[in-house]
């Protein structure tokens, strides 16, 4: 029953992140490189600019429902399970996330890519 | 080094805690008075200001993956300092885990800002942004406030 739990919490993290990290990706697009912005206007404006902007908000959001989910799925199960195999679905939700959402390149190398993680899943959930 | 020290915190922290009924929810939040868990939560944070500091001037596909180091570091503290059980399974599962994200990031076009494949969007993302010199990771015009080329949700 723990594993159900546990691949349960693992489901929720992967959902949140990806919405969390879209987000997130977006707004700090939106607020710019912060290496420049430091430099120009001081660690006020990046931490006012980052703060101010409502997907980054959100993005904190999700990614505090996938840290709590990450609390519970840790108390049922192995960290090098729960940690690795969330993060690596993650990243394939993300890889179609970026795609779809940030317009990015996945081609054919990525998702050959994408494949390898998830066969590394498989063989941690065995 | 962060996730890997952070979320090794963590694990010791809700192992020590013991484990958390569905129907007792509140015991998350008594949980981070544990000092693991509350060291393993200001690396976390710690490993959140680099990855936003990353994400402002690369591309989430370019930065997840260079992130995928911390699942070997994340393996050897689970083994040695945590002594949990990693099997050989597990272990050929986290090598080819990272052998596939080192495999997109060794890729060459990494960024969506040397996108070349959607010339449309590119010229459109280049005119509604400053110009930006992604060798450097430099924004060159003044104003960076109206955000970096390819933010285009």
């Amino acid at each position: 029953m723990k594993a159900v739990y546990t691949w349960s919490a693992i489901l929720v993290i992967v959902c949140a992140s990806v919405v969390g990290d879209v987000l997130l990706a977006h707004a700090m697009k939106q607020v710019g490189n912060v290496g420049v912005v430091w430099r120009r206007e001081g660690l006020v404006a990046v931490i006012r600019r980052t703060l101010g902007n409502p997907n980054f908000l959100f993005g904190v959001t999700a990614m505090a429902v996938a840290f709590f989910s990450l609390l519970f799925a840790l108390s049922w199960g192995d960290v090098s399970l729960v940690a690795p195999a969330a993060a690596s679905l993650t990243f394939i939700g993300n890889a179609v996330a970026a795609k779809i959402f940030l317009h990015e390149r996945v081609d054919r190398r990525r998702w050959i890519a994408a494949g390898l993680v998830a066969a590394g899943v498989a063989l941690l959930a065995g | 080094m962060f996730a890997a020290s952070g979320d090794s915190m963590l694990s010791h922290g809700m192992k020590q805690t013991g484990s958390i009924s569905i129907h007792h929810l509140q015991a998350v939040i008594f949980a981070i008075l544990n000092p693991w868990i509350a060291v393993g939560i200001l690396l976390l944070l710690a490993f959140f200001a680099t990855y936003m500091i990353a994400l402002s001037w690369a591309d989430l596909t370019y930065v997840l993956p260079a992130t995928s180091l911390g699942y070997v570091l994340l393996a050897l503290v689970a083994r040695f300092l945590l002594h949990e059980h990693v099997s050989p399974m597990r272990w050929l599962g986290i090598a080819l885990i990272t052998g596939g994200v080192g495999f997109i990031a060794g890729g060459p076009e990494i960024t969506v800002y040397s996108d070349t494949a959607k010339p449309v969007n590119q010229a459109r993302a280049v005119a509604a942004s400053p110009p930006f010199d992604a060798a450097q990771g430099k924004l060159l015009a003044k104003d960076a406030r109206n955000g970096a080329p390819g933010a285009r949700l």
